[in-house]
């Protein structure tokens, strides 16, 4: 009933669906096996992608030709692009998204993807043979063979939901867990252990109050995620999200749920994310503030559901719904389903190369929140590269790596390899060290080309990519060469109180003074705008950051070049570290569990000190 | 897996440190005949052939350092497969290290234990075998110094760097709690904060410039101050030790007026010992300023040796100086003097308990024991060791690293530029730190925030 594939792919989540994706628009046959059919790409906490840190890594899974930024863009009910008051590497965009919309664009999408076939079952087990995955075996007893299988389980494997004392297997609510999968792998090697996360309750939209609430609207302006031209809503069909407060009558109502907490009670034992706390632990770690903020979110735009974020709770049902109603806006809140915890199976991250194929058996990869990563962008950008790298297997071809200094996957996907982690791990933009360089208005520049080269990124990505730096080239040529002279610019420099020149200057000057703005200039003076017109508003944008930003990026580039010969210096797979006797104790052992790919990587290992490495470097063949 | 892409040039000492006939320098890196050149006078180095010799003078501005042999290796026909410069200057410590000061003003930077092996090798101009033999050699040198840095992590690990690590790591959370977290309903701290954090830092940073001195210890030796009462013979064992009469010695207390420095080697470590005047009240004005010197001196040294007269000293005394001399956090030596002229039974009774090494000056007997126990507090780490004065040039290069960056954090606050592009300046700062300190890593800024601020939706 079933041919081999090339690839198949455990779970359509966020990470299982680009990874479909990115397999199949390479070639390989791809079958995606989901529980559900009907849950392919739920969004199961907040409905938002993006963010700060995290809308860099949707532009980058664009710019690489995956799904999730034209997904988000289709879908969308407001967007905002952050931090737009700070320099440029800390612009984030985000959006709000149509719950349903989402998961019903993303399948559309994926049905009209050639090469991916569908099959709902639960998969039991994976095929091993010789150390080396080839196919599954699913819980109607299917054995289906696959040159190369990816779990992207999210938190399905043996799932235990709390909700106040109660708890019950499940991997979302209302959703069976899956058992098997851990069983079998930690039989063959593999070290696993338990995270744990939690969402807030879901109202009825019907029931709140909004006058009593602060609005939080979006952008006059929409940039979205994709560098491809894609429909999305007008900005002013956005709709509006909410803030409100807790208070400390909320806390004291929360409070007397706690001896039925199953966080408090002992009955969690998995490690949540410290930087997604519910709202239990925030009353309880910061009991000196008397409130706490939450965003009120509309689901969608066909439906009255709201999203309560920053209310993540597992206290019980009825001290949930006493607690919100002490809320201003939400004294008749009616609620459509409870907060709850869930805990879940992962495998530590050191347990993978960095192709995110797994070190034991081969041909098995993994992705998502099966690494110990949490959020739908983290998840799919694993996904994207698992999917990518899994054909490149297929076909017997190098894995694509990202580097540190080209992408915020990089920094992740190495992050997680080489130092694990413990808690849901979650990308913030202070653990790129080359922040200025990994900027959202040049993921396309960054990635693009790399993707087209393997087959990935479509013919139109790339001619978008060179038409952009073409033009670029050409604003700043004029900005480099075109002076102005003291009667076309001061109308403009007196209208924003900056100092009017009195000779004339060349544009480039008057563009690094803080206060210049080049759609400004190109507005305000007509010498300019005869000049510049025609250029699209996002290549004017980029010729402003590499022209503004150019000492900083030149700052970085400098550094990142520096680390380059260490991150180039390969360490063959089979080195063998015991003969180094000079290495320290804890280095041995790190080393020798992590095997670390490069010399770079090696150094960025904690408790490595950089003698280990300097020692290491001179024993190692080349 | 040749790669150019080093192109800082890095320098270093490549004979032991200490005394000897000559020493030489080397440089590595594409501006190493550039830097070199500039000193040096009578030929342009950069239009000299690969493998030749040249004599001539190294001049700093106007002054003569010394008189030089300068070897020239043209990349990649050099050990590194880099330009390459030996500079064979002579023996002096204070000669070699304002050479390599020289050349660090003119862009040089100190290279890292095992950095010309790693750029030897990172350049393909090693094989396995070959890199094998250096990796011994090397290996054995980093043992040792692994575990003295272990060592002034867990013990001597000055409380001062603790401190400014605690403000650049409590800066850098400040600021990148503004950026991660921007949309966090959390206080953020207002730029009066950043600008004491970070003037509280300068300070520091400054302080420890000024004490860490480069080249302190290498041109001043261990600091060693001998004191006592008047006529405990504390002249009579400088000369001793020197073998020469310098100090006027005489049987009347209070003939040392002023101290008296004088250099000495004692396997390779040099010794700056502080002869002081006898320390005791006096009305005579001129023996007073002797005294004032004297215990100036004692709180610069290193170590302090407390002499005696075993005859005349009592247990008691001996008790309540070896305290005071412990309660000023000093290492020091007690030394029972005039061995000769009592029987050893009798002191070792008189003395039962304390840890003190008696000799006699006069006769030189355990002198040499007294030399060996100088070296080994050297040795062991209890002062600041022959290491920590390679270590000191690294601080030293490494805070005023850190000190730059702090001045750009600060024009940077002062232009209002964005706090992402004032991180950069930050992450350099802690970057250098990191090479004294160990590493911050965003971990540690990560802890910060989520210990202090209530995060998350």
């Amino acid at each position: 009933m079933f041919p081999e594939y090339d690839v198949i792919v455990v779970g359509a989540g966020h990470a299982g669906c680009e990874a479909a994706a990115s397999a199949a628009n390479l070639g390989s046959k791809v079958l995606l096996i989901t529980m559900n059919m009907q849950t392919i790409a739920q969004m199961s906490c907040n409905p938002a992608m993006g963010g700060i840190a995290k809308g860099q890594i949707v532009r980058e899974i664009d710019a690489l030709g995956g799904y999730s930024g034209i997904v988000t863009d289709k879908s969308m009910i407001q967007f905002r692009m952050l931090n737009k008051s700070k320099g440029p590497a800390m612009w984030s965009p985000r959006a709000q998204s149509d719950r349903m919309l989402f998961a019903s664009t993303w399948r559309t999408m994926l049905e009209q993807t050639e090469n991916v076939d569908f099959y709902q079952d639960t998969v039991k087990g994976i095929l091993v043979k010789d150390s080396r995955a080839n196919g599954v075996i699913t819980g109607l007893g299917h054995q289906i063979q696959s040159k190369t299988v990816i779990i992207t389980s999210g938190t399905f494997l043996n799932g235990i939901i709390h909700i106040g004392e109660k708890n019950f297997g499940g991997g979302r609510i209302s959703e069976k867990n899956a058992t098997g999968i851990t069983e079998q792998l930690v039989e063959l090697g593999f070290e696993s252990d338990r995270l744990k996360t939690g969402t807030p309750p879901r109202i009825d939209g019907r029931s709140l109050k909004y006058s009593a609430m602060e609005v939080q609207q979006g952008d006059e302006e929409i940039t979205g995620f994709s560098f491809l031209p894609v429909n999305t809503i007008k900005a002013s069909e956005q709709l509006p999200c909410h803030i409100t407060y807790t208070n400390k009558e909320v806390h004291e109502t929360l409070k007397k749920g706690f001896d039925r907490s199953p966080m408090f009670c002992g009955r969690i034992e998995g490690t949540g994310p410290r930087y997604c706390p519910s709202i239990e632990d925030k009353i309880n770690r910061f009991a000196e503030r008397d409130r706490h903020q939450i965003f009120v979110e509309p689901e969608g735009f066909n439906t009255v559901e709201i999203y309560v974020n920053g209310f993540s709770t597992s206290l019980p049902e009825d001290t949930q719904y006493e607690a919100i109603r002490k809320m201003p806006g939400f004294e008749n809140a009616k609620m459509f389903r409870p907060g709850y915890a869930i805990e879940y199976d992962y495998f530590p991250p050191t347990q993978l190369k960095h192709s995110l194929e797994t070190k034991i058996i081969d041909n098995l990869f993994f992705a998502g929140q099966i690494n110990g990563t949490t959020g739908y962008e983290e998840a799919a950008c694993q996904g994207l590269m698992a999917g990518i790298n899994a054909h490149q297997k297929v076909i017997e071809s190098e894995p694509l790596i990202l580097n540190r200094d080209e992408a915020y996957i990089g920094v992740l996907i190495d992050d997680l390899i080489s130092k694990g982690t413990e808690e849901p791990y979650r990308m913030f933009t202070s653990r790129a060290e080359f922040r200025t360089l990994l900027r959202q208005d040049n993921a396309d520049l960054r990635l693009t080309e790399k993707s087209f080269r393997l087959g990935l990124a479509s013919q139109e990505r790339m001619e978008l990519v060179l038409a952009k730096q073409k033009g670029v080239e050409e604003i700043k040529t004029v900005l480099q060469s075109y002076s102005l002279l003291p009667a076309e610019a001061n109308i403009y420099l007196k209208k924003i109180n900056s100092a009017e020149i009195e000779e004339k200057q060349k544009t480039m000057r008057l563009l690094l003074r803080p206060d210049v703005t080049l759609p400004e200039m190109i507005e305000e003076i007509p010498a300019l705008r005869e000049r510049l017109h025609s250029f699209s508003r996002d290549i004017i944008e980029q010729a402003e950051i590499q022209v503004k930003y150019e000492r900083y990026i030149e700052k970085e580039q400098e550094l990142a070049q520096r680390m380059s010969a260490m991150e180039n210096a390969l360490i063959p797979e089979s080195f063998n570290y015991d003969k180094v006797s000079a290495l320290s104790a804890e280095a041995l052992q790190k080393f020798k569990k992590i095997r670390p790919r490069t010399l770079g990587q090696a150094s960025r290992i904690s408790g490595v000190n950089p003698s280990d490495v300097q020692i290491l470097m001179v024993y190692m063949g080349r | 897996m040749y790669t150019d892409s080093w192109n800082d040039t890095i320098i270093a000492l490549a004979t032991p440190q200490g005394v000897g006939a000559i020493g030489v320098i080397r440089l590595s890196g594409s501006k190493a005949i550039e830097i070199v050149n500039t000193l040096f006078v009578k030929k342009d180095l950069s239009k000299q052939a690969s493998h030749t010799l040249h004599v001539g003078i190294l001049k700093d501005m106007d002054a003569v350092i010394d008189e030089v042999v300068v070897s020239l290796f043209i990349s990649p026909h050099s050990y590194t497969g880099e330009n390459v410069v030996e500079i064979s200057c002579h023996g002096s410590a204070f000669i070699q290290q304002k050479i390599i000061d020289a050349c660090i003003e003119k862009g040089a930077r100190l290279a890292k234990p095992g950095e010309f092996t790693q750029r030897a090798f990172l350049n393909g101009k090693l094989d396995l075998t070959q890199a094998e033999a250096v990796a011994d050699l090397i290996a054995s040198n980093t043992e040792a110094s692994r575990k003295t840095a272990l060592q002034n992590m867990r013990g001597g690990f000055s409380g001062v760097l603790k401190n400014l690590r605690e403000q650049l790591l409590k800066f850098s959370a400040l600021i990148e709690l503004e950026l991660d977290f921007s949309q966090e309903d959390v206080e953020f701290a207002d730029r009066t904060q950043f600008y004491e954090l970070i003037t509280s830092a300068e300070q520091i940073t400054r302080n420890l410039l000024q004490s860490f001195k480069l080249g302190n210890v290498i041109r001043n030796g261990v600091q060693v101050a001998i004191i006592g009462k008047p006529n405990a013979g504390k002249s009579t064992l400088l000369n001793t030790l020197l073998n020469e009469n310098r100090a006027i010695v005489s049987d009347i207390a209070g003939t040392t007026r002023d101290t008296i420095e004088e250099v000495i080697n004692i396997e390779g470590i040099l010794f700056r010992l502080i002869d002081t005047a006898g320390i005791r009240t006096s009305d005579n004005e001129i023996e007073s300023i002797g005294v004032e010197k004297s215990l100036e001196k004692m709180r610069n040294a290193d170590i302090v040796i407390y002499m005696f007269d075993c005859a005349h000293e009592t247990k008691e005394n001996l008790l309540h100086e070896q305290e005071q001399l412990t309660s000023a956090c000093k290492n020091h030596l007690l030394i029972g003097n005039k061995l000769d002229l009592m029987n050893a039974d009798d002191i070792i009774k008189k003395f039962d308990g304390l840890d003190i090494l008696f000799i006699s000056a006069k006769e030189h007997t355990h002198v040499n024991l007294l030399k060996k126990r100088l070296v080994e507090e050297v040795v062991t780490g209890n002062i600041e060791t022959e290491n920590v004065v390679v270590t000191n040039a690294r601080h030293y290069e490494a805070l005023q690293k850190i000190n730059d960056a702090l001045i750009d954090i600060r024009k940077g606050m002062d232009n209002k530029i964005p706090g992402d592009l004032i991180a950069l300046d930050i992450r350099r700062c802690l970057h250098y730190l990191g090479e004294i300190t160990g590493l911050i890593t965003n971990e540690d800024q990560l802890d910060y925030i989520f210990s202090k601020f209530c995060i998350g939706k």
